[in-house]
């Protein structure tokens, strides 16, 4: 192949030195690839060579993590890649435009790298701005707000030879790393609590930490009744106290900055502008659990606020709060929604494919390396750094009786106000919608596609754990808005993020996609709803992880609160023959061979 | 080590040591639970979830989840069983499994766990009819991907058992597929004799001069219901 | 009218290579009762070509690999109260349906019929064309199964089923007692 001779010279020094910047180690895999595709754009059979001899492992191993990540390539990538996200809300947002625009100047097709390789189209799920979508991905920057003539625009700018960052920020090169982020990307806060959007004064949880024990530290957190707020909701306190008790000379504390549910964006407001808070609760974290080790784990999608989060560490470390007992790198994602996922997440870390680990052992217990290892959402270490702060009680005080505290809610789609919403746990959805603008819903998802669908009869439903529960996204639909078109939107996102590893993820959701399409051309029967349930029932009953057990959600949750839009799509099945088997479209292909038409299915032969 | 203790599976009084999962404690009490992706000797990947069972009301991989003391176990029922056969049948249609022209039929566990599982009705599912190429580079052995259910024995068997490593999982989602450590198999240092190349349950790692030597009749599965070994300890134990 | 109704069974072979038919035959001697319960209307082993009236049972083997199958197998539903595919082919396409898995280009059609008469490595073909007579029907892109096309009731397993499992599946179902096949009698192969 073309592209393997032109990779062998120059010589694989340029592989072996970028290997030793991450020590050679194995464990550094996807650093490794990145630091590769960003210095290639294309990882070769023979630079996976060099890399499994350099680092110590095969190269069929190398192999898995480079055909794992969205973000890695075993294909040339042109030196600018824009990487448009397709979301729903996106879709909702004249997505379609930005794409012509984009293909009628780069004069390629989505999916395609143009022949002088200097750029590539693709699409991408959900990157984290449905409040200001459409938008995208270039480079290492992101561009919002998207309309044709932007995407005409920046396009130009890039084909004139502009870096991606100067295309999209004047004079980027004198503005601050945070100034940078800010002049990419809105934070749109429309409501500031009292927690984490309000006035923080600057590292007052972790001096009060300082001067507790650490199972002091861990009485006041679970004391607070903090709940993760990534989604699944254990209880914080707990989990740090399994993972000081597991014996162990070595322990680490690692930050989930994974978000990747569609719809959700409020982490990336919080590490914009509460990043101090953020590693100030992973420090507390670490003295609770006796870690000395940290990570954050940002998305690919968010590597524009890396040298941003890069600076809060190191005035962090100048400010001598951070690197005696406790340090933190950040390891990036690459494109993989699965490690959000707290066990593919570590695997990832590891410089494994992102797959979930089998549990039990629990990561508190045998975690990053098999050590014990606490896992938390950005919005909770935020918040453990306030109730370390202004104590258990306050925090206590604020939500409901099993919701404590206040929660950062990601309101995007057919609102007047999109943006990250700070309020106390226990207000109703309507309560929600009305602040955003959103008094004409018909359709919201609460919790992103893993979450619920409900309809107009359920905003009266209360935002908590125990009714409607959230990692913080609130997608709002109007009633011109397809409801199919959006669960099968969500379906292909769960089958694009399926792992692999086990079967009812990734061949179920396969069918299960398949089967809304039959619904969306009016092909299903009364049956196919009975079916859509039990395919339902199998993957979440056998699937190994949350994304398997959560993925038929848009089509349950539809289905329970939408019925009448399933039962109008169902017709009853003509003479027993199935209407998903077309015979015009069978035999197409042999009536253009065979030039003539069909004596028998062909009724006006005789014209 | 600490003591023995009991748990139950579908109202049966098992024993179980501490670490043992199960599956394992299952198998040593004649009682089988269907699976796939486990086998004897290999360490235990929860992949194929044929194994899911009810254990204390939670769904769980048999084969991965350690027994507890007072564990109430439900395996063996009409509801388990459905769920596994949907599994099963997600697997032929995931590949391209026809069975009339396969060398592995008769010996298949695929096969032979859609005849335990009552795969006969009308399938509901779609036909996915992958197009991977075949490896037949290797002079001894040939891969048809196609055929593959992403048990990852073979993974396992090469890594842990021969110290290889000639296959890995590539791609994700529905495009993870095992590939080998090399251009083709021709490229790796597979070998016939690895242990890696005796275990694929169904027809996908193929044994080149060996197809169709054992007759109709005399096949693994032409003898008893796949896992009939194991339930057949406990009826001797029972005649005892 | 003394005599009772006698149930009526049709069989055709679509896609398939007649073992299935072969396999009725397997049922040895048992064909004498069986013919003493049913009266066979449509079926190559009665020559008959058309559906005289409608029929009980109807059993199909093989798949659909052209349009006069689908038009056949329309047929079969519409004239048969229970529909039996007999068969791996009918079931799941069986043999014709590995060239399904060899669709690599843009016109895996053209592809496969190439292959087949022009390019493909030991093959004899004069005149170096894709037989395209007028009689020939149409051939379908893919070579689907039975139920992939019409509502099927049961599937008796096999390539080709043993004269056994047909023999005790048709006889279960006149008795109205049908409930599924004997876990040790499956076979695919």
């Amino acid at each position: 192949m073309a592209t393997e001779t032109k990779v062998k010279s120059p010589p694989d020094a340029e592989i072996m030195a970028i290997c030793d910047r991450f020590g050679s180690d194995h464990h550094r895999m996807l650093d490794i690839l990145l630091a590769v595709q960003e210095e290639r754009r294309c990882i070769t059979p023979s630079t996976m060579d060099t890399i499994a001899a350099v680092v110590g492992v095969t190269r069929i191993a190398v192999e898995g993590v480079a055909s794992f990540y969205s973000f890695l390539s075993l294909a040339p990538k042109g030196r600018v890649t824009i990487r448009l996200c397709d979301d729903i809300v996106d879709r909702f947002s004249g997505l379609d435009a930005v794409v012509a625009a984009f293909e009628a100047e780069l004069g390629i097709r989505m999916g395609e790298t143009s022949a002088d390789q200097a750029f590539s189209l693709e699409f991408t799920p959900c990157i984290g701005m449905c409040d200001q979508a459409p938008a995208a991905m270039i480079n290492d920057v992101v561009a919002t707000k998207l309309t044709a003539e932007r995407a005409t625009a920046i396009a130009r700018a890039l084909k004139q030879g502009m870096s991606p960052a100067e295309a999209l920020v004047a004079d980027h090169d004198v503005l601050s790393p945070y100034q940078r982020v800010r002049a990419l990307v809105d934070n749109n806060i429309r409501q500031s609590g009292e927690v984490l959007l309000g006035q923080v004064p600057e590292d007052a949880g972790l001096r009060a930490a300082a001067a507790m024990a650490p199972s002091a530290i861990i009485d006041a957190v679970e004391a607070s009744g903090l709940r993760g707020c990534g989604g699944a909701g254990f209880t914080t306190g707990r989990k740090w106290r399994f993972a000081a008790a597991a014996p162990s000379d070595r322990r680490f504390v690692i930050c989930n900055a994974d978000e990747g549910e569609p719809g959700t964006f409020k982490d990336r407001v919080i590490l914009t502008e509460r990043a101090d808070l953020v590693f100030e609760g992973m420090t507390i974290a670490a003295r609770a659990a006796g870690a000395r080790e940290g990570i954050l784990y940002l998305r690919g999608e968010y590597l524009y606020l890396r040298e941003h989060l890069e600076a809060v560490l190191a005035a962090r470390r100048a400010r001598g709060v951070l690197g005696a007992n406790f340090d933190i790198r950040i390891q990036m994602g690459a494109g993989a929604y699965i490690c959000g996922e707290e066990g593919a997440l570590i695997s990832s870390c590891e410089g494994l494919p992102g797959e979930p680990k089998t549990r039990p052992p629990f990561p508190v217990t045998r975690g990053y390396l098999g050590f014990p290892t606490v896992v938390n959402n950005v919005e909770t270490f935020a918040h453990v750094a306030r109730i370390l702060d202004r104590g258990a009680a306050w925090f206590h005080a604020m939500g409901t009786e099993k919701s404590h505290g206040t929660k950062l809610f990601s309101i995007s789609g057919d609102c007047a106000r999109p943006g990250v919403y700070e309020l106390p746990y226990g207000l109703t959805l309507r309560e929600l919608l009305s602040l955003a603008g959103a008094e004409n819903a018909a359709a919201v998802q609460v919790g992103g596609p893993s979450g619920t669908m409900v309809g107009r009869d359920s905003f009266d439903r209360r935002l908590t754990f125990d009714d409607l529960a959230t990692g913080g996204a609130v997608i709002v639909f109007s009633a011109r808005r397809n409801i199919l078109e959006i669960v099968d939107y969500y379906m292909s996102f769960f089958v694009h993020e399926s792992c692999g590893y086990c079967t009812p993820c990734r061949v179920g959701n396969v069918f299960l996609k398949k089967a809304i399409e039959k619904f969306r051309k009016g092909q299903a029967n009364d049956d196919d709803i009975a079916y859509l349930k039990d395919l339902s029932a199998t993957i979440i009953e056998t699937s190994r992880c949350g994304l398997g057990q959560t993925s038929p959600n848009p089509v349950l949750s539809s289905l329970q609160n939408f019925p009448l839009i399933y039962a109008a799509l169902t017709k009853p099945t003509q003479d027993g023959v199935k209407a998903t088997f077309d015979i015009q479209s069978a035999i197409s292909g042999a009536r253009d061979i065979a030039k003539r038409r069909s004596y028998i299915f062909d009724k006006d032969f005789s014209k | 080590m600490s003591e023995s203790f009991q748990f139950r599976i579908d109202g049966v009084e098992v024993t179980a040591r501490p670490g043992q999962t199960i599956m394992e404690a299952a198998d040593a009490a004649g009682i089988y639970i269907p699976r796939l992706c486990d086998v004897e000797g290999l360490r235990h990947q929860g992949g194929c979830r044929v194994c899911t069972v009810k254990s204390g009301g939670r769904s769980v991989s048999a084969c991965t989840q350690p027994a507890e003391p007072g564990l109430e176990v439900e395996n063996d029922s009409a509801a388990r069983n459905r769920v596994r056969r949907d599994l099963v049948e997600m697997l032929f249609h995931e590949g391209n499994h026809l069975c009339p022209i396969c060398e592995k039929s008769g010996n298949c566990e695929l096969q032979a766990m859609a005849y335990r599982l009552d795969m006969t009705e009308a399938t509901r599912f779609p036909w996915l009819e992958p197009c991977r190429d075949l490896d037949a580079s290797h002079p001894d052995i040939a891969l048809d991907t196609n055929r593959c259910i992403s048990c990852g024995r073979c993974i396992r068997a090469s890594q842990d058992m021969d110290g290889k490593g000639v296959f890995g999982y590539v791609g994700r989602g529905i495009h993870r597929r095992v590939a080998v450590n090399g251009a083709d198999l021709a490229h790796t240092d597979a070998a016939l004799a690895d242990h890696a190349m005796h275990v694929c349950p169904v027809g996908c790692i193929i044994r080149k001069g060996e197809g169709f030597q054992v007759p109709i009749g005399e096949r693994h599965f032409d003898h008893g219901l796949i896992g009939h070994e194991i339930e057949d300890r406990a009826r001797k134990d029972g005649r005892k | 009218m003394t005599e009772a109704r006698k149930p009526r069974v049709a069989t055709v072979s679509l896609a398939g290579c007649f073992g299935c038919h072969m396999a009725v035959l397997d049922i040895d001697e048992r064909m004498i009762a069986l013919m003493g319960r049913v009266e066979f209307d449509r079926s190559p082993l009665t020559d008959i070509k058309t559906f005289t009236q409608r029929c009980d049972i109807g059993i199909i083997e093989g798949g659909c690999c052209n349009e006069e199958n689908v038009h056949t197998l329309i047929d079969f539903r519409k004239n048969c109260d229970v529909l039996i595919a007999l068969g791996q082919c009918a079931i799941m396409g069986g043999l014709p349906a590995m060239r399904n898995a060899i669709m690599h280009s843009r016109e895996p059609l053209r592809e496969c019929l190439e292959e087949a008469y022009i390019s493909g490595p030991y093959l004899r073909n004069a005149t170096r064309l894709i037989p395209n007579d007028p009689v020939l029907p149409l051939i379908l892109d893919k070579v689907y199964p039975c139920s992939d096309i019409v509502d099927i009731d049961v599937q008796i397993p096999g390539c080709a089923p043993s004269g056994d499992i047909i023999f005790s599946t048709l006889v279960a179902l006149l008795d109205g007692k049908f409930k599924g096949f004997a876990r040790e009698t499956l076979r695919f192969d």
